[in-house]
């Protein structure tokens, strides 16, 4: 990437650092529409497959295999393969739905809000969070289907339809308001994810080198000749659709939040829930968004297209909405205290000073202290330790539904039912099983799928170049 | 440029959405449809015993009452399958030498019973009682069917919960007067409109329909 030669960088006349500093350009200085399409399309038309890729794909597809193993051998011998025990009948898989659920809502507010907002940074990370949205609730619908033990069955359990026995699913659980939350949320976010690759699509298509590729991006394009009518229907739907997808922002993860708040559990029975899982949601996807968007700029040369101006402005997002969770905690400790219930205020303990405090403090460190480190521009602008901090995100995201599942579970009323957990091996290999198939599945989108929306680069270059014509800018 | 795709394909878009959704429509109608057929229930099918029994001329020719045989059925969840001994009461008299019966001579010489296959399989996570029906008024017609007129027993409902709960849910369209419940091709005397409210309150039969009715 050249010296930025952007009007925003450029210091005053005596050359001190203004006071002020503009943000970083959206996109990259020297773009044409001719550009922004070459660099794109090449990754999945011309240039060669880099080795990195085949070998970030062989180790992912290996524990993708290990994922497949572990599910044969729990269709074959049952959940008790798991740590789940009675009172912990809830572990990894609820930890791990959950978590993967959350990561999924950066890529709807980053497609559907931003998009309502006009937000034009959306432009270059919008589609691979999409992306990564439908990849991670695959991943999470996973993990209450095998929970039941015997899949196959579930077809009856969860969704209403008349079956032989005149049963239908309890529709006062929140477990089938899941169903429905998450089905509706898979399937919106498929739909806007490939009406915005249409435009892209016949991009590939006309420049596709052999016949194949042609008739399968031609198939894939559904026809889109990019006449005026064309892009009128294209804008309105593409709007409609944000419309529809931003309640599901808010919507999806407060019903999962449900599973635990309607619950009466000491830890689990709180108002708090709803917006506090919301905004850990939205706070884990960006850190998601950002690993993923770190070595993608990183490998294929992107930096002009993910610039600087993503990066801090994923820090922003993430630092406001781990501060609403880092409320969160305190929240639910001072309500555990104000309540004058002994439950209550023995679950916190228990939480704090109980066998797993190690993992409850470590949340804290992650997800109320170390993220104050956003607050410094040093940091924002430093990609690697961001890359760095943000899988400590991931990690601490984790440790919260940890926290939330199994102190509440492990230590309830009654001291006579009390257990502890640990996980098995197999707990293990089918979370990181299913981290194997996010990441094929995500090795085979860049590959295969324009990572970056083409067709809108192309608008802000426009942009850009106007920006650029404005008198008085310079 | 050529054209990719000839002015056709536009059509044959637009009908594989209409193919999509049949084939899904159809897909979900036919599971469904093998779901509740006989293939699955294994209703209507004859079922081979060890001795050519037949129910149509004990029952029907005969007129023997369902309890002769089943006799446990007032009072047990079993209605009973009889021992040697009762096909004995008769046929140590009546057809003694018939080669026809020899392994029930056989089974009798050797105090070995013989070994009948159930028509009537409920599944194991099934509780049934024989007893609380025949006690409330349902007759063995209504689940059995006509048994005097089977040759061979074979099952003619589905046995399916949606069967079962046709009934827990509305007992009053079934119910008999305990006097009928024995009895093949029962007609009631009055509608089962009027009778059926009647002998539900008279009987204080309940619609149970909680789960752990039958799954305990």
């Amino acid at each position: 990437m050249a010296p930025s030669e952007h009007p925003h960088d450029q210091t005053t006349a005596a050359g001190e650092r203004p006071w002020f500093r503009a943000a970083p350009p959206v996109l990259g200085p020297g773009h044409t529409f001719e550009s922004v399409t070459e660099k794109i399309s090449a990754i999945v038309m011309t240039r060669r497959t880099p080795v990195g890729w085949f070998l970030g794909f062989a180790i992912a597809f290996a524990f993708l295999m290990l994922l497949n193993v572990t599910i044969g051998h729990l269709l074959l011998t049952g959940i008790g393969i798991w740590g789940n025990n009675i009172p912990v009948g809830w572990a990894f898989d609820i930890i791990n739905f959950v978590w993967w659920i959350g990561i999924g809502h950066a890529g709807t507010l980053i497609s559907a809000i931003l998009l309502l907002f006009r937000q034009q940074w959306r432009t270059s990370i919008n589609r691979f969070a999409e992306a990564m949205t439908l990849f991670a609730v695959a991943c999470a619908a996973m993990f209450p289907l095998l929970h039941t033990g015997r899949p196959w069955l579930a077809a009856y359990w969860l969704f209403p339809y008349p079956n032989t026995m005149n049963l239908w699913p309890q529709f006062r659980s929140p477990l089938i308001w899941d169903v429905f939350a998450v089905s509706t949320y898979f399937t919106v976010s498929l739909l806007f994810w490939y009406t915005g690759l249409v435009p892209d699509m016949a991009t590939l298509r006309d420049r596709a080198k052999s016949r194949s590729a042609a008739v399968i991006f031609g198939v894939l394009s559904l026809g889109w000749r990019g006449s005026a009518r064309h892009w009128q229907r294209y804008e309105m739907a593409y709007l409609l659709l944000a419309a529809i997808s931003t309640p599901l922002v808010l919507s999806v993860h407060s019903v999962v939040s449900f599973d635990f708040a309607v619950s009466v559990l000491p830890g689990w029975h709180a108002t708090i829930f709803p917006p506090y899982f919301v905004a850990g949601a939205i706070y884990s996807g960006f850190a998601m968004v950002m690993t993923l968007a770190v070595p993608l700029r990183k490998f294929y040369g992107l930096e002009d297209f993910i610039t600087m101006r993503h990066i801090h402005n994923m820090t922003k997002v993430m630092l406001v909405t781990g501060m609403i969770v880092a409320y969160g905690y305190a929240n639910e400790a001072f309500f555990a205290w104000y309540s004058a219930n002994p439950y209550e205020q023995y679950m916190m303990a228990n939480r704090m000073g109980g066998p797993y405090a190690v993992m409850y403090w470590s949340l804290i460190a992650i997800n109320a202290v170390m993220i104050q480190l956003f607050w410094f521009r040093r940091v924002r602008d430093n990609v690697m330790l961001l890359f760095v901090l943000s899988l400590f995100v991931n990690v601490g995201m984790w440790l919260e539904r940890f926290i939330i599942i199994v102190t509440s579970l492990h230590r309830d009323f009654l001291p006579s039912s009390w257990d502890m957990y640990a996980p098995t091996r197999w707990d293990f290999a089918m979370f990181t099983g299913t981290i194997g198939l996010f990441l094929s599945l995500f090795f085979l989108f860049i590959r295969f799928l324009p990572a970056i929306a083409m067709f809108e680069m192309r608008t802000l270059v426009e942009e850009e170049t106007h920006e650029l014509e404005r008198p008085g800018m310079v | 440029m050529p054209q990719i795709f000839r002015r056709s394909a536009n059509s044959y878009a637009r009908l594989s959405l209409l193919g999509a959704l049949l084939l899904a429509g159809g897909l979900i109608g036919l599971i469904m449809a093998i779901g509740s057929s006989s293939y699955v229930t294994r209703a209507n099918e004859f079922i081979e015993q060890p001795i050519q029994f037949s129910h149509l001329h004990h029952v029907g020719d005969d007129g023997i009452d369902c309890r002769y045989c089943h006799t446990s059925v007032e009072s047990s969840p079993f209605a009973g399958i009889p021992p040697t001994k009762t096909c004995m009461n008769c046929h140590s008299q009546i057809w003694a030498t018939a080669p026809f019966l020899e392994p029930v001579r056989s089974s009798f010489r050797d105090d070995r019973p013989l070994r009948w296959i159930r028509v009537h399989d409920l599944p194991d996570f099934v509780y049934f009682n024989h007893s609380i029906h025949v006690k409330k008024g349902m007759g063995c017609e209504t689940c059995h069917g006509r048994i005097d007129e089977m040759p061979l027993v074979l099952q003619q409902n589905s046995l399916q919960m949606q069967w079962c709960l046709e009934c827990h849910r509305a007992p009053e369209q079934f119910v008999r007067p305990r006097s009928e419940v024995f009895t093949m091709g029962y007609r009631p005397a009055v509608p089962q409109s009027v009778l059926g409210p009647q002998l539900v309150k008279e009987y204080g039969i309940q619609s149970l329909t909680s789960c752990s009715t039958c799954h305990r």
